[in-house]
């Protein structure tokens, strides 16, 4: 399976990294989506895939049962940083939102001088 | 608000209004749970703001702001306070900063209740959560009705 | 001792403030501070015989960096040095630039520089040691840059900054690598482990490292030529910095690190030649200078190369002869340059083609100077007599024959330049001079009467002053007991012969030096073409090569800069990879997948490759929703329940907020040519094969054990919570989320700062 997801993560970087090479801002705001996908994805695979063993401990117990789990600690990392893509991409939205009303053009070409 | 296509239909607004409560509930019960079981305050703070926003959909900014009745970026602040403060309970009693400080409180109803400074830090977690994304969202729905 | 060192910047900060209060007479009150620090480095004399006193302070305890302190003979010489001329410099100065409307500043980094100095003296961590040895290239910096309205002034100081501080980023590799090879960053410890390093494979380029940097800051050949530039400062700063501290600091370092480094044929013949060839070109420049700083910074320059040669010779003997030479040139150079201090402030001149006949109206500067010139030239019973004649002999005995040929050629020329400075300008025909001499007031001459006088009370006292501190110092650097007899009477002896003849030499040379200078014009050719060309030239060249840089990376396409990190990316990343080509496994592992994986992976990259392709903005967030959901489900899928609610929740929240923003801009365009669509579809397909194959190697690759199982133990007992991910974030690792949340708060903060901006232009 970690072969089917490596490619799979591939394809996704390959994608964002397309579009954050277009001249549209619009292509680049859905590029960095894709690439934070495809940045989760990564640590998620690479911490190694566990089916059917989630990292919780049943009431009672002191600790998980045949003691093999997922990686809880690489979910705690991609949890924040889901978390943390959201604000990061809500932030780029509203500032292209600003730089398009100045600006008049969905051009990045148009916005390479800082006194535009 | 007015959305470019607003979905003004009875039904929507009807069953918003009514899942709103139980929304709200529902991340409530997320974050307390989280300690034990999937949720925690990441989880139950987008379900609170994607509930509001549900809302903003089917009425409008004013309602909303009406609805949740501090300013969000008030919300943010009492956040990183409340979670800033839960590593202070350590630091004075001897931990590092953040240190984890658990006692148990008899609850009527509920019974035995550990309660600690990780749980108060994830409401701090909560609550910030809570507040960006309102703030983000109703900012920009605002800019939108300007 | 942290109070005595860290107190001087205090006073430094104050410097200013304390400079109003006292009006005119700032320069003696300030004074006051170094006098103290004399008075208290002077406690440490009593005990220097006995060893080395230590004091300790933690500073960064995490990185073993202490503000520790050694006091022993070589550091208790500079101390004194640094404090006691410091006394005279600092009044000297309040007088010289009475009425500078710098003068404030000018104080403030005078302090700072001699608390440096007094730092990197005592220092007993390499690390802190580095730290001063900056502080005094930086202050000096700003001393020498003190007239910052001249373009030579700015130039000189530069050129200073540059020569000593690249020197100081070889120290700093220098001395990482001496503390890892020692496996301390304590100097007294290291200096124990002498046989160890001398015989590590590291020790050659450590060596280098380290020389460079104290070449570098000591002005020896091929870097001597800062230092008659640095002549730009303010005297009391070239008598302070450029001939009795700073520039010393690097003799100094040679000799601290004598005892770990010294002693091996690398170190006797790179010393031993570089410092010869230093003194002899050092010299060689002063005889034909003409102003009277520059005969000074040149003899200064001669000094240093001696130093250098002596410390590498390492011998007893050597390491006695450079403590004295040291401290003789120490007083006698300090007395010279305020007294060239006194002749430009009282005439107006700085040439000594422009002086002559000083002698009636101030005479006391002149026998000031005679004295101090007779130290200079090494005349009988001077300090410098005493220092010269151990010069002679330690180079006698230890030195290859062609050094000693320079030395003695190098002595001969000194003498000249004595005369010059102890006799030209003072007596003869008097020169019409822009303003009318006379003698100067006592806080110019308090410095030279008393430096001079020293001069010669410590050659008549000589036994008693190496009994007092020049036998611990010369054992501090030796790293043995020396006790070689100085004094000023060694009977008739080789050194005694060799001294009369340098002198009658000496003199000659001064009879005839319109000849001298005639016949040896030819050497300008060489002054055309050496090592300040060189430094020129590399500096026209960093210009260029960081004006064609700037102009190919910062292009102020984003998608250039894209680019660029990229390819840098995968170039990196392949060049390991296939370094570590043969150890790598590929492992392909395709057993057990069910049908509804291979599908939700399929619609996941068909997902991404619609967004990528589509013309429709509806379209691509469609598409980039159908990627978050199928990215959810994998999460489900492979046990991360917590990851997979987060990602549906944030996946309807990123649709909600496209919808609100991205139908406000415009329709897509066609903006690029079929041709660049395909360079970036390349690199985005390589880009993408990378990862996937990073990806592959790190599943079969684990380096290291994993840290998982102690939060899985962990959660239950001390974390109380069975949600292990929860856990670990809101306790085992909630500084990482408190970081994260104020990310958060951050981006919130941003947004609504620009919504606000937004209103405030639409209210406009």
């Amino acid at each position: 399976m970690s072969t089917l997801l490596a490619t799979a993560v591939g394809v996704l970087y390959a994608t964002a990294i397309y579009l954050i090479l277009r001249r549209s801002i619009v292509k680049l705001v859905i590029g960095l989506v894709l690439l934070s996908n495809a940045a989760n994805l990564l640590i998620f695979t690479s911490s190694g895939l566990t089916r059917y063993a989630p990292p919780l401990i049943p009431e009672g117990a002191s600790a998980v049962v045949d003691g093999i789990v997922a990686d809880p600690l690489a979910q705690a990392l991609i949890l924040t940083a889901i978390v943390i893509g959201f604000g990061v991409l809500a932030f780029a939205v509203v500032l292209i939102h600003r730089a398009y009303e100045v600006v008049k053009a969905d051009d990045m070409d148009q916005m390479k001088d800082t006194d535009t | 608000m007015s959305m470019p296509n607003r979905p003004d239909s009875l039904i929507l607004r009807v069953t918003g209004h009514f899942l709103l409560p139980l929304l709200i509930m529902f991340s409530l019960f997320l974050l307390l749970r989280g300690h034990n079981e999937p949720g925690g305050g990441f989880i139950g703070g987008l379900v609170a703001s994607a509930a509001i926003a549900l809302h903003l959909f089917f009425t409008s900014v004013q309602s909303a702001r009406r609805l949740i009745w501090v300013d969000p970026r008030d919300l943010i602040g009492w956040g990183l306070c409340i979670a800033i403060a839960s590593g202070l309970f350590g630091m004075f009693s001897g931990l590092p900063f953040l240190g984890a400080l658990w006692v148990e409180l008899s609850v009527p109803i509920f019974g035995m209740l550990k309660v600690g400074t990780p749980l108060l830090f994830d409401i701090g977690v909560y609550l910030v959560v809570i507040g960006t994304v309102l703030n983000i969202l109703l900012a920009l729905a605002e800019a939108e009705d300007a | 001792m942290l109070y005595a060192l860290l107190g001087g910047f205090g006073v430094a900060a104050l410097a200013p403030w304390l400079h109003q209060l006292f009006g005119r007479h700032s320069g003696w009150a300030l004074a006051l501070w170094p006098a103290t620090l004399f008075i208290y480095f002077s406690g440490f004399l009593a005990g220097v015989n006995d060893g080395p006193v230590l004091l300790q302070h933690n500073w960064i305890p995490s990185l073993g960096i202490q503000l520790s302190f050694m006091v022993d003979g070589l550091s208790l010489l500079f101390a004194l040095l640094i404090s006691g001329i410091g006394i005279f410099i600092v009044a000297f100065a309040g007088r010289y630039l009475e009425g500078h409307r710098d003068l404030g500043r000018f104080y403030a980094i005078l302090l700072a520089f001699m608390a440096s100095m007094l730092g990197l003296v005592l220092s007993d961590n390499l690390i802190a040691l580095f730290v001063f040895w900056e502080l005094t290239s930086i202050t000096s910096y700003l001393l020498i840059g003190f007239n910052h309205e001249d373009a030579a002034a700015r130039r000189s100081a530069l050129q200073g900054l540059f020569v000593t501080v690249g020197g100081g980023l070889a120290l700093m590799t220098g001395l990482i690598m001496l503390a890892m090879v020692g496996g301390s960053y304590e100097l007294s410890s290291l200096l124990n482990q002498g046989d160890v390093i001398r015989e590590h494979a590291l020790y050659a380029p450590m060596l280098w490292l380290i020389l460079l940097g104290a070449f570098t800051k000591s002005a020896q050949f091929p870097f001597h030529f800062w230092l008659p530039n640095a002549m730009a400062a303010p005297t009391p700063v070239s008598a302070y910095l450029h001939s009795a501290t700073m520039v010393k600091a690097g003799v100094y370092l040679l000799a601290r690190l004598n005892p770990a480094l010294g002693g091996t044929e690398l170190w006797l013949t790179v010393l031993g030649s570089v410092g010869a060839i230093t003194l002899f070109i050092g010299i060689w420049l002063a005889l034909r200078s003409t102003g009277i700083k520059k005969v000074l910074a040149y003899s200064t320059v001669m000094a240093l190369g001696t130093l250098t040669m002596l410390i590498g010779l390492g011998t007893p003997l050597a390491v006695t002869a450079a403590m004295a030479f040291l401290l003789a040139h120490s007083l006698y150079k300090g007395a010279l340059f305020m007294v060239a201090g006194i002749i430009d402030h009282e005439t107006g001149s700085k040439d000594l083609r422009d002086t002559g006949g000083l002698f009636r109206a101030m005479p006391i500067t002149a026998v000031v100077a005679g004295i101090a010139a007779l130290s200079l030239a090494g005349v009988i019973p001077m300090f410098g007599f005493v220092a010269k004649e151990l010069l002679f002999d330690a180079a006698l005995k230890n030195a290859a024959s062609w050094i000693l040929a320079l030395v003695i050629a190098g002595t001969i020329m000194t003498v000249a330049v004595g005369a010059l400075i102890g006799f030209l300008p003072w007596y003869g025909a008097p020169v019409k001079t822009k303003k009318q001499p006379h003698e100067p007031a006592p806080a110019l001459l308090a410095g030279p009467v008393v430096l001079a006088l020293l001069g010669l009370g410590f050659g008549i006292a000589a036994p008693w002053v190496d009994r007092m501190l020049l036998g611990a110092a010369a054992t501090a650097v030796a790293g043995v007991p020396v006790d070689y007899p100085v004094s000023l009477w060694h009977g008739f002896n080789t050194p005694l012969l060799l001294s009369i003849i340098s002198l009658i030499a000496g003199l000659l040379l001064y009879r005839w030096r319109q000849h001298f200078h005639h016949h040896t014009r030819f050497t300008e050719v060489l002054a055309r073409t050496g090592p300040e060309r060189g430094y020129d030239l590399v500096m026209a060249w960093l210009i260029k090569v960081s004006a064609w840089q700037t102009g190919f990376f910062q292009s102020g396409y984003l998608r250039y800069y894209l680019l660029i990190i990229l390819l840098t990316f995968m170039a990196l990343v392949w060049t390991v990879l296939l370094l570590y080509w043969p150890a790598l496994s590929f492992g392909i592992h395709l057993q057990g997948i069910q049908l509804h994986e291979y599908v939700l992976v399929f619609v996941l990259m068909a997902a991404a490759v619609a967004a990528a392709r589509t013309d429709s903005r509806l379209g691509a967030v469609a598409s980039l929703g159908a990627v978050g959901f199928t990215v959810a489900l994998l999460y489900v899928m492979f046990s991360a329940p917590d990851l997979g609610i987060t990602q549906v929740l944030v996946e309807t929240l990123t649709v909600i907020l496209l919808v609100l923003v991205l139908f406000r801009l415009p329709k897509f365009l066609r903006l690029t040519s079929t041709a660049l669509r395909l360079r970036d579809v390349l690199v985005a397909s390589a880009v993408g094969i990378t990862m996937t194959c990073l990806l592959l190697f790190a599943a079969d690759a684990r380096l290291y054990e994993s840290i998982s199982h102690w939060h899985v133990a962990q959660s239950v007992p001390s974390g109380y919570g069975r949600n292990i991910v929860n856990v670990i974030l809101v306790d085992f690792r909630a500084l990482d989320t408190l970081g994260e949340i104020f990310v958060l708060a951050l981006a919130a903060t941003g947004v609504l700062a620009m919504i606000r901006l937004r209103a405030e232009d639409k209210r406009k």
